[in-house]
């Protein structure tokens, strides 16, 4: 109960805290408009008109993912910088739930990009928001969320090892948009591509989103996309203790 | 074990036990050839293994309630072996118990034990308020939420931060910071407090604030680590002071104790403006005269002599330094800053 009660407040706290980073608030409140204009685009220029609410959710999506892997990594950086790394790794805890809060709180703050994307693609666009799933599709936002910051924390336990975090995270940004068919559905991809994009749950996630907004079976895609998520949990908690351990013999916690 | 790490102190007032204490040892803090060598890679086509020793076979012991002293330049190896006690870095060798648990194998138990505050500005959340910063440190060491409130506003009050902690913490002076640091890191009651140098970039007033909280959370009988650069702090507050220079300790002893290391010379300090490096060289070599040091101030230097009493070296220092522009020249009795200059000139 006491975990479960750090768990919320933690999410909270840094939520809070990244919410009145100048940085992190132009961020958020760009970026996604960026990604729908250019995605409804992209699906006006080809025969897929039809599909701009996809667009826009897939859009939305690419900004969680955006959150989460700029959060995961940057968020360790910056806890780097600030010289916290050094105080919450020292508190009598699991290094899983010291991290967890972190990876949780960007992908919370990713579920604005969402939002703000459909309200773009409304806007500017007057794409109809018709859902086919409304309460599926709020249950998958929930799910993306959830699978998105599990797959996090399995990425920031290699970011507490790495003392140059940002060199790993920024270039993972584009391939998991691609593989998980945020925007480009993966049937079009190489046939080598589909084991990868199977393990991932960001694949299941948007998989869930599509449906909810299309039609189709949307509970598995959730089941799986949080399944997967519990595995990165469970490898993530792991590799942190381990990673941790590392980090106090190479020294990396500290800036210097 | 050097000779000098066997010097012992005059008792410390009883240190009150906390529960939690494991019979059989009057020590809250045991070091036995604590080591650290840091391995740094630069370079990616022809990489350049570095290796720096930077502390090199510590030993010492803090009894419970103890206010210990770790005194030493920069780079003499500190706030390593501070980081190797309260778990934050693994030592290359040695061993290493904290109320009585070691602090590789068990490291969480060590964790629960200790508090850590550092100098300076970073270590907390500056776009969360105070009262936020405390939130969450309570929520990560587990104090328990029908207490948090109480003991919140119990460690405010201590440190003086009463009806500021709503604010964000990007707007406190320094001072307040450290307070703040102070507080998160007594959350948990702690049983032994490490303090790397707390005082630093704090104003003179914020400074004796400081130590006067510092004393009587030693007076309630927590252990306290603290490293400074401040002797006067050093003087004032510590039972035992252990100086420490290229990563080995190099005098341990009461400060009256250190102090005497200085017994039978004579300080003589000048204002001066421009003094050169070959005059400096030629004080050294002067009959009598044990040591120098310069400390830039502005403009202005200070310099500081120290010889044996017995020999009267004013007049060939300042014959030394004529045509030097100097200030005012005073002869005093050694301090234990003038101790500590002479026991790190000579490691």
């Amino acid at each position: 109960m006491t975990t479960l009660r750090m768990l919320a407040i933690g999410t909270l706290l840094h939520a809070k805290h990244l919410s009145r980073s100048p940085f992190e608030v132009a961020m958020a409140l760009i970026v996604p408009l960026v990604q729908a204009t250019l995605a409804v685009h992209l699906f006006r220029s080809g025969d897929g008109s039809h599909r701009l609410i996809e667009a826009a959710v897939g859009a939305g999506l690419m900004g969680i993912w955006a959150s989460v892997l700029t959060g995961s990594g940057g968020a360790i950086q910056n806890q780097r910088w600030q010289g916290t790394l050094e105080m919450i790794m020292l508190a009598p805890r699991r290094p899983v739930t010291v991290i967890l809060p972190i990876t949780a709180a960007t992908a919370v703050t990713g579920m604005y990009a969402l939002l703000a994307t459909l309200a773009w693609g409304r806007i500017v666009y007057g794409i109809r928001i018709e859902l086919a799933h409304p309460a599926a599709f709020l249950a998958a936002a929930v799910a993306c969320v959830l699978g998105l910051g599990m797959f996090g924390l399995l990425l920031a336990s290699t970011f507490v090892l790495l003392r140059n975090a940002n060199a790993l995270a920024n270039p993972l940004d584009y391939p998991i948009w691609l593989l998980s068919g945020m925007l480009v559905p993966i049937t079009v991809l190489p046939s080598w591509t589909l084991p990868v994009a199977a393990v991932l749950p960001t694949t299941w996630g948007a998989r869930a989103l599509r449906e909810a907004t299309v039609g189709g079976p949307v509970w598995p895609s959730i089941g799986i996309c949080l399944a997967i998520g519990a595995v990165c949990l469970v490898v993530g908690g792991y590799c942190l203790t381990v990673f941790e351990r590392r980090a106090r013999v190479t020294a990396t916690l500290a800036l210097s | 074990m050097d000779s000098e790490h066997t010097l012992t102190a005059p008792s410390p007032p009883p240190p009150a036990l906390s529960p939690s204490t494991r019979a059989g040892s009057d020590f809250a803090i045991e070091a036995e050839g604590l080591s650290r060598t840091y391995r740094t890679r630069t370079g990616w086509l022809r990489p350049r293994l570095q290796t720096v020793d930077a502390v090199r076979g510590v030993d010492l012991s803090v009894r419970r309630g103890e206010l210990f002293g770790l005194l030493g330049p920069n780079g003499a190896g500190k706030t390593t072996t501070i980081k190797m006690l309260n778990t934050l870095l693994i030592p290359s060798a040695g061993t290493a118990r904290v109320g009585g648990y070691d602090v590789v194998t068990q490291t969480r138990e060590v964790r629960r034990r200790i508090g850590y505050v550092f100098g300076g500005d970073r270590g907390l959340y500056d776009r969360l308020s105070g009262l936020d910063n405390l939130r969450y440190f309570a929520e990560l060491y587990a104090v328990p939420a029908r207490e948090q409130k109480r003991r919140i506003a119990e460690l405010l009050e201590l440190v003086g931060l009463r009806g500021r902690e709503g604010e964000r913490v990007e707007g406190y002076s320094r001072g307040m910071r450290q307070r703040l640091h102070i507080a998160r890191g007594l959350l948990h009651r702690p049983e032994v407090l490490f303090l790397d140098e707390p005082s630093i970039g704090v104003d003179p007033v914020a400074a004796r604030e400081l130590r006067r909280t510092v004393a009587g959370l030693a007076a309630n009988g927590t252990t306290i680590v603290l490293t400074t650069h401040y002797m006067a702090e050093a003087d004032e507050l510590c039972d035992r002071i252990a100086v420490i220079a290229g990563g080995r300790i190099q005098a341990l002893g009461t400060p009256a104790e250190l102090r005497r290391r200085a017994d039978g010379r004579r300080v003589l300090e000048i204002e001066a403006y421009g003094v050169p490096d070959a005059a400096l060289a030629a004080l050294r070599e002067l009959p009598g005269v044990r040591e120098t040091a310069v400390e830039a101030r502005g403009t202005q230097q200070l310099l500081t002599v120290q010889s044996d009493t017995d020999v009267d070296v004013q007049g060939d220092v300042l014959r030394e330094l004529s045509g030097i522009r100097l200030g005012r020249v005073t002869s005093r009795e050694p301090t234990l800053e003038d101790a500590y200059v002479a026991i790190v000139n000579a490691s």
